[in-house]
């Protein structure tokens, strides 16, 4: 689960919500509305007013680090700081991920310059999943994906929702909410909006 | 062993190649004429007045002028580190970052130096503290300007590489370490570097000074290794100051990235 009280972004007016485990978030809005300085600010990556809480984690008593693992945001354009693909993956076997996202196994070995945009977009889903966090908060995920790689990346969400983990994602596309399932909520004129009240599943 | 003095006249003749360098200059229109014409009556008037100054203290010979002279002096160097930087930082840490790494690190060497190795009566005696504080200060000004820069411009550049890896729960000091290291060395290696072509390719200025001054080249070559330990290690420390100072300002306790505490790069 995921609870903001009176969270402040930066530029935004308090946001209070609360999101169960398993359920979706879909947050739209006009370009430069403040979708993006929500998930940094549900992340802690500005500075922001309020707090958060996740599975009885309360944001302000733990090191932001700690709640980084359990909160993880995916920016909309991954960072890599290493040469090779492998060197940006936590513990775990990416392997059935790298599988049900339609990539090689092989690319692991392969050098991060190669991977095309749709690659690196699925691998820095891949290494955030890798971490098994609470909260997925995901700007943009499918946004050079073709068809069949969103099918892909919808399938491993709803996998995961199901497993309970909560979703939080910025999307243009509202058939993409509806086929996760997802509570609209719109950013605009400097607040957000639920479009149906609560939230929740 | 004696020491040869130079007249006004014989300066005047060292002048001449000044003056070849401007004709070249307007021949060729390369308009460094103005800049040349103002630097060279900066450098003569600027040595001509610590000259006098450095007279004047070494005969007064009080621990409070040799003091103001040394402060001032860090000053200097404090804006000059300020001045070689693309991005500055903001507010008062633009300035005192490198000023106080330079007065920690080069104060503590200089009075380690004069207390124990050097030992002049009384220690603070100007006609060594002054010299030796100016050559420690000046190297190692060099190498905490680069070693700032190398920091400031890396967070900017590789900003997303360094927030991919906090979103991933990793710390700061994690994340920015790799900058943060590389930032240390390129600070350092213009002294070791130097270190390396001492003698060989290069005579260093103190060495070559003292010899000019009549003392035998064995002894001057003694002084000027124990001003390279110095330089050396006063430069490893002020560098390491500036960048672990540099760091935690532009991160947070929260382990944030705050380049908002980065002025933009200056167009040039």
């Amino acid at each position: 689960m995921l609870s903001l009280t009176h969270l402040e972004p930066r530029g935004l007016a308090p946001v209070d919500l609360a999101l169960d485990d398993g359920a979706c978030l879909a947050i739209s809005g006009p370009s430069g509305a403040g979708k993006t300085v929500l998930l940094r600010a549900i992340a802690d990556l500005d500075r922001n007013g309020g707090d958060a809480e996740t599975n009885s984690m309360i944001r302000s008593q733990v090191a932001a680090p700690v709640w980084r693992k359990a909160v993880t945001y995916v920016p909309a354009e991954s960072g890599w700081w290493a040469d090779q693909v492998d060197a940006h993956m936590p513990a775990g076997d990416p392997g059935p991920l790298l599988d049900s996202l339609n990539l090689d196994r092989a690319c692991l070995a392969w050098q991060v310059s190669r991977l095309s945009t749709g690659e690196r977009q699925r691998l820095a889903l891949i290494r955030a999943l890798l971490l098994d966090p609470n909260v997925l908060l995901l700007d943009e995920p499918t946004s050079a994906l073709d068809d069949a790689a969103t099918g892909a990346v919808e399938r491993v969400l709803t996998q995961r929702m199901n497993g309970g983990t909560t979703v939080v994602i910025v999307t243009h596309d509202g058939e993409q909410a509806q086929r996760l399932g997802g509570t609209v909520a719109v950013v605009g004129k400097g607040c957000v909006e639920l479009s149906t009240a609560g939230g929740g599943r | 062993m004696t020491y040869i003095g130079l007249s006004v006249a014989d300066l005047a003749i060292g002048a001449v190649l000044i003056v070849a360098n401007g004709l070249l200059s307007l021949s060729l229109g390369l308009k460094i004429e103005r800049t040349l014409v103002i630097a060279t009556l900066r450098m003569v008037i600027q040595l001509t007045l610590v000259g006098y100054v450095l007279t004047a203290v070494f005969e007064l010979a009080s621990p409070l002028w040799t003091g103001a002279i040394a402060f001032v002096m860090i000053v200097f160097a404090g804006y000059e580190v300020a001045a070689r930087q693309d991005r500055r930082l903001k507010g008062l840490w633009s300035y005192g970052l490198g000023a106080t790494a330079m007065t920690f690190s080069s104060t503590l060497v200089t009075v380690l130096a004069l207390t124990t190795q050097i030992s002049p009566d009384p220690w603070y005696d100007p006609q060594y503290a002054i010299p030796l504080l100016g050559m420690i200060l000046g190297n190692s000004m060099t190498g905490i300007a680069l070693g700032l820069s190398t920091l400031t411009s890396g967070v900017a550049r590789d900003r997303i590489a360094i927030e991919a890896q906090l979103c991933l729960g990793a710390t700061r000091w994690h994340a920015c370490g790799p900058i943060a290291r590389s930032a240390i060395r390129t600070g350092m290696m213009p002294m070791i570097n130097a270190m390396a072509a001492a003698g060989l390719v290069s005579l260093p200025g103190m060495m070559t000074g003292q010899i000019l001054a009549g003392v035998p080249p064995t002894e001057a070559v003694r002084y000027q290794i124990l001003i390279m330990f110095l330089i050396v290690g006063a430069t490893g420390l002020g560098v390491l100051m500036t960048v672990f100072g540099g760091l935690t300002y532009l991160t947070d306790s929260r382990h944030r990235l705050r380049l908002d505490r980065l002025h933009q790069a200056r167009m040039s």
